[in-house]
């Protein structure tokens, strides 16, 4: 268990971050527990920024759509820097939708969790 | 086979690097020229893992490529060599005149710089050096990914 909800911080690629936490708003009626960053007019060291900026002093995790680029870049820059961080790639509404109610599991544990929430959304129905 | 581009991009490797310009131009390695880099082995791997399989990534301080470029230029597999910033392309581009054309592919705000297209924000002095190597003789274009219009440094006011 997380002594403090769990933040999450979506980094995206254009206007995708914000388009995903506020489905996942809309879906789930949790407000203000995602936060969502853009790369856009950033270079690597004004991503980073962003990222450490939205995160704040809870521990957080770091949702990046590519597991490449300069949104993970920024967002393993982080993780690097604090063990209050980590980092999942690959990120779907499935995983946001579940994580905004599962932000007092452990940061490993929540980590974990959506990344597996977010791969068994993926299915060839 | 000489390299293809000789871009500099302040992101370095990233989406319209290995997607943009490397299908195109069917990328087989990339260069990644940066002092900072070259020193760490940690970033060094995560930028490996930015790259799809069979494409190399070569890291080099400034200093090595300088060395290394006519080697580079003689491989006959389709490369694109990248620096984060001018000074480090304009340093291979004195030692080595044939690095030609240069590629301003993404270089965004910082204090002191201003948009001279969405994507590329020059300090007055960057934009006078870029337009003094273009009148040299060396074509210094900028363009992000291959379907945006290329744009002449020479064409961008200061």
């Amino acid at each position: 268990m997380s002594d403090v909800p769990l933040r999450g911080v979506v980094a995206g690629h254009g206007p995708l971050a914000r388009a995903l936490v506020e489905a996942a708003e809309t879906i789930s009626g949790v407000t203000g527990a995602l936060t969502a960053v853009t790369n856009t007019g950033c270079d690597r060291a004004l991503i980073e920024q962003r990222v450490v900026q939205a995160i704040g002093d809870s521990p957080a995790i770091v949702f990046v759509d590519m597991p490449t680029g300069s949104c993970f870049f920024a967002a393993m820059q982080a993780a690097r820097a604090s063990a209050r961080i980590k980092v999942v790639t690959g990120v779907n509404l499935a995983m946001l939708v579940d994580f905004v109610f599962h932000r007092d599991l452990a940061l490993p544990e929540a980590a974990e969790r959506a990344a597996r929430t977010g791969a068994t959304a993926i299915r060839l129905p | 086979m000489p390299l293809r581009l000789y871009r500099v991009d302040d992101r370095l490797i990233h989406g319209q690097v290995v997607v943009g310009w490397g299908r195109p131009l069917g990328l087989e390695f990339i260069v990644l020229v940066d002092d900072q880099v070259r020193a760490s082995d940690w970033e060094q791997d995560l930028y490996r893992m930015g790259v799809p399989a069979g494409v190399e990534v070569i890291f080099a301080s400034v200093s090595e490529a300088v060395a290394a470029l006519p080697a580079w230029q003689r491989d006959q597999r389709r490369g694109l060599l990248l620096t984060a910033d001018i000074e480090s392309m304009l340093a291979l581009r004195e030692s080595h005149p044939s690095v030609d054309p240069i590629n301003l592919g993404g270089l965004h705000h910082r204090p002191g710089r201003s948009e001279r297209l969405p994507y590329l924000y020059l300090s007055d002095e960057e934009l006078a050096r870029l337009q003094g190597v273009a009148r040299s003789g060396t074509a210094v274009v900028a363009q992000d990914v291959p379907t945006a219009p290329a744009v002449d440094v020479k064409a961008l006011g200061s």
